[in-house]
């Protein structure tokens, strides 16, 4: 049945799910795969260009929040106060120009 | 309450708003216009000369600065060890000003800059008052916030120190979270960590923030309040926040790798699988869900918690620090850190100290706590939070009151508004014609028709509301009167700058700290160097300008201890210590003269403790109690403490100022001082201030023909030893391993 479970799972989020959503769980799922690459070459490789390491991995992690706010936002599902989605949007690049600023200082 | 529209009620809380402003400005100025506009205390000496350096050689000297002025032989990187937050806003800001023609010194700058964040502290209270109730508390939170003594003692005028801007710092970034967690806005979020991560930049208090909104966000969690807004809210912040705050040096890899920045992570992961698995639920029945995922939140739960804990027992995750370590296990610091524990902050909080810094907010507290139990929406589980975690520590620890006292203004606040919503309120039957009871009082003849009269008689008549009213504004009245009283009495007075009244109530200026360092800083060569204990380290150099051995920045225990076992040992031995550290000047604090109790000798056993623990068979406290375990300075000290060079440094000629016939009294220990002359056979007095509180002692080179000190001391001194016998040579051999 778990089997089952999942493929019902599956047919539920396509059915459901808007295209524009949709594209945001692909980019998710990419921003994901590129910080479990980083974590196992770090596991591989070890640690030391310490800031390097956190500031990739945390850049995956970060546009990956970013993103998964944006989904939730932009999702009709949620209650969100007076947010609109172009404003959703400005967010998310308000977030995004602040957070990449500190990656690329942090880099080294 | 008197505006007729809502654009004259926004004028009115922006004048009230000044009007705070201002207020919160001037009570802070006592200090200035009494004594005159200098840096106070100890640490404020510290951050007022890196600003300096940062304002004399730019920002990325400043990041790059080695300080060779401090912990002689070690020196010290101070770009990686402090916290520049309040330089770089002191540099901004005469920066700022001197681009606008408006040339301040950079001192005043720094004088000035508590008073005006104080300011900025009030709107940001008024702000987060508001969000959790309305503006009516808000001005209240802002007026209270403005002259509560409890943070009027860290932000007087001069006293240039990390918290002057860290509260208006957590306040606004408490303000950001509430506001974006109400919204479900990721563009507060980014506001929260950018402030969050000025607050890292300004004061190690950050770490209070970094683990009080994940326990917020835990409670709500644990509330099953878990909206997809908390998650917006607390990841923007949480990622942003750790990654920005890694950018400062001091903290560096920290918030990955210690203990206190845990919680913080724990709660970030525990919501990325809440919010998969609710959108997941949402694809799915109730019941298929329930067979799906029936104990995989608590059971991923329980291993994430378990590899936190698995690693910090593993060594990846530091454990606390002793400095925090110590909040919780009271008695750590005092047994194995006595460096922590020497500190009178450090000390758990007495009941009137309480009601000294607080007064009227003190019982209101608890009542606006209860208000809070009452409406219960998120951001008032917050204010509870902060509350309780608050409390606590104020209670472990003084220091402490002064992140308690901004959730005490903004809870007594909420509860003195609410009162008033209730008894301001305009009675039930004026409500239908008029919104404002004001409009109806200024213009009688109008109104009067058309009010329904209920007509009252007896004691109904009599309006009872100003019996709630009136005692209410009596209260606030004397709350004011307090908090004026205790920051002119209390916490006004420059340390360095020592004020005694004379009989006819004029005021005597004792200010032998300023002449002993400027004697330093004109009489002694450029690179010369001082010992003196840790505490007055930040102000030799400061205003010196010398080099010190240790300072009020006491990473180095070891080398504190070093000092301390200088001080507490025979002059032989320090002389030993003083010529290894090339030491050229002894400073020691003396106030037996004048009664000024917070001197060495009174801070001497913390020497001797400090120096125990790293030298104990150098050094045992033990023997610095008679036998009677009495800490006694008069003749029946010990002899271990006679001969110690604090002693000795301290009592050197004291006996001489009372005359031959005179008894000398040390006026702080109460006990005669034994007339007996003290001998230094290693160090010369240099000088010694107006008022004996600062000695300064020159250390002697060797001796030119290679005799020990002490025996070249006493072939100068005495005449009988020149008989050239064996056995007076022997005598003085045996007597000088007693001075030992």
């Amino acid at each position: 049945t778990q089997t089952q479970l999942v493929t019902r799972l599956w047919s539920g989020y396509t059915n459901s799910t808007p295209q524009l959503l949709r594209l945001i769980d692909a980019y998710l799922a990419a921003v994901m795969l590129s910080g479990a690459i980083q974590f196992v070459y770090v596991l591989l490789v070890g640690t030391f260009p310490y800031n390097s390491f956190l500031s990739g991995f945390i850049a995956s992690v970060g546009a990956f929040i970013l993103a998964a706010n944006l989904r939730m936002q932009l999702n009709g599902a949620n209650e969100f106060y007076s947010l609109s989605p172009e404003g959703a949007f400005a967010e998310f690049i308000f977030c995004s120009l602040v957070f990449y600023g500190f990656v690329v200082n942090f880099l080294g | 309450m008197g505006a007729s529209t809502a654009a004259d009620a926004v004028w009115l809380r922006v004048v009230i708003l000044v009007a705070i402003g201002v207020l919160s400005i001037s009570s802070r100025l006592f200090s200035v216009i009494r004594f005159e506009s200098v840096i106070h205390e100890f640490d404020p000496w510290f951050n007022y000369r890196s600003t300096m350096q940062l304002v004399e050689k730019g920002f990325y000297e400043f990041l790059n600065w080695f300080d060779d002025f401090s912990w002689y032989p070690l020196g010290r990187v101070v770009g990686g060890t402090v916290y520049p937050g309040i330089m770089i806003t002191a540099g901004a800001a005469h920066w700022i000003m001197n681009k606008l023609n408006f040339p301040v010194d950079i001192r005043n700058v720094c004088v000035f800059l508590a008073p005006f964040f104080s300011a900025f502290t009030a709107v940001a209270c008024y702000l987060l008052t508001t969000e959790i109730k309305d503006a009516s508390a808000g001005l209240l939170a802002a007026a209270f916030i403005g002259i509560a003594p409890g943070y009027i003692s860290r932000s007087v005028a001069g006293s240039y120190d990390n918290e002057g801007i860290a509260i208006f710092l957590l306040m606004i970034t408490f303000y950001f979270w509430l506001k974006a967690l109400k919204l479900g806005s990721s563009f507060y979020g980014g506001l929260t960590a950018l402030f969050y991560f000025y607050m890292v930049s300004a004061w190690g208090g950050y770490v209070f923030i970094i683990n009080l909104i994940p326990l917020h966000a835990f409670a709500l969690l644990l509330m099953g309040r878990f909206t997809p807004r908390l998650y917006v809210a607390y990841s923007t912040f949480y990622v942003i926040g750790t990654l920005s705050s890694m950018q400062i040096p001091f903290v560096g890899f920290q918030p990955t790798r210690t203990s206190e920045h845990m919680a913080a992570l724990g709660i970030f992961g525990l919501l990325q699988i809440i919010a998969f698995i609710e959108m997941i639920r949402s694809h799915l029945s109730a019941n298929q869900f329930q067979s799906l995922f029936q104990g995989l939140i608590l059971s991923i739960f329980l291993v994430g918690f378990a590899a936190l804990v698995a690693l910090t027992f593993g060594g990846y995750i530091a454990p606390w620090t002793g400095r925090f370590y110590s909040l919780w296990d009271t008695g750590y610091a005092k047994k194995y850190i006595p460096i922590i524990a020497s500190v009178s902050e450090h000390q758990p909080t007495a009941w009137p100290a309480f009601f000294f810094d607080l007064q009227l907010l003190m019982p209101l507290f608890p009542a606006g706590i209860y208000f809070c139990f009452q409406e219960l929406r998120d951001e008032h589980v917050f204010i509870i939070i902060y509350a309780v975690t608050g409390s606590y520590f104020a209670g472990v620890m003084v220091r402490l009151m002064l992140t308690l006292t901004p959730c005490v203004c903004i809870a007594s606040a909420f509860a003195i508004s609410k009162v008033l919503d209730v008894y301001l309120a305009p009675p039930k039957e004026v409500l239908n014609d008029e919104p404002e009871e004001e409009t109806a009082a200024t213009k009688p003849g109008d109104k009067a028709p058309e009010r329904p009269k209920t007509i009252l008689y007896g004691i109904k008549d009599f309006d009872s509301r100003l019996a709630v009213i009136v005692p209410i504004s009596v209260v606030l009245v004397l709350f004011a009167w307090h908090c004026t009283w205790v920051t002119s009495s209390a916490y006004s007075s420059p340390s360095i700058v020592l004020a005694s009244q004379n009989r006819d109530g004029s005021q005597h200026i004792i200010d032998d700290f300023r002449e002993a360092y400027y004697w330093l800083r004109q009489n002694s060569e450029p690179d010369d160097k001082i010992l003196s204990w840790w505490d007055y380290g930040y102000q030799i150099t400061g205003m010196a300008n010398r080099t010190v051995l240790v300072d009020n920045n006491t990473w180095n225990n070891t080398h504190i201890a070093t000092v301390g076992k200088a001080m507490s040992c025979s002059e032989d031995v320090s002389y030993e210590i003083m010529k290894r550290h090339d030491v050229k000047f002894v400073l020691v604090i003396f106030g037996a003269v004048l009664g000024y109790s917070g001197d060495d000798i009174n801070k001497f056993l913390w020497m001797v403790r400090i120096g125990e623990g790293v030298y104990p068979n150098d050094v045992s406290e033990r023997s610095f109690f008679t036998d009677r375990g009495e800490y006694r300075v008069d003749d029946q000290a010990t002899p271990t403490m006679k001969n110690s060079v604090m002693y000795k440094t301290s009592y050197y000629r004291f006996a001489e100022l009372y005359g031959p016939n005179g008894n000398p009294y040390d006026r702080v220990r109460n006990q005669p001082i034994p007339k007996k002359a003290i001998n230094l056979h290693t160090m010369d007095e240099a000088f010694t201030s107006e008022n004996f509180i600062v000695r300064i002692y020159q250390v002697k080179d060797l001796d030119n023909l290679g005799r020990s000190l002490n025996a070249a001391a006493s072939f100068g001194k005495s005449k009988r030893k020149k008989r050239a016998s064996v056995k007076v040579a022997a005598t003085r051999k045996a007597r000088d391993d007693d001075d030992e």
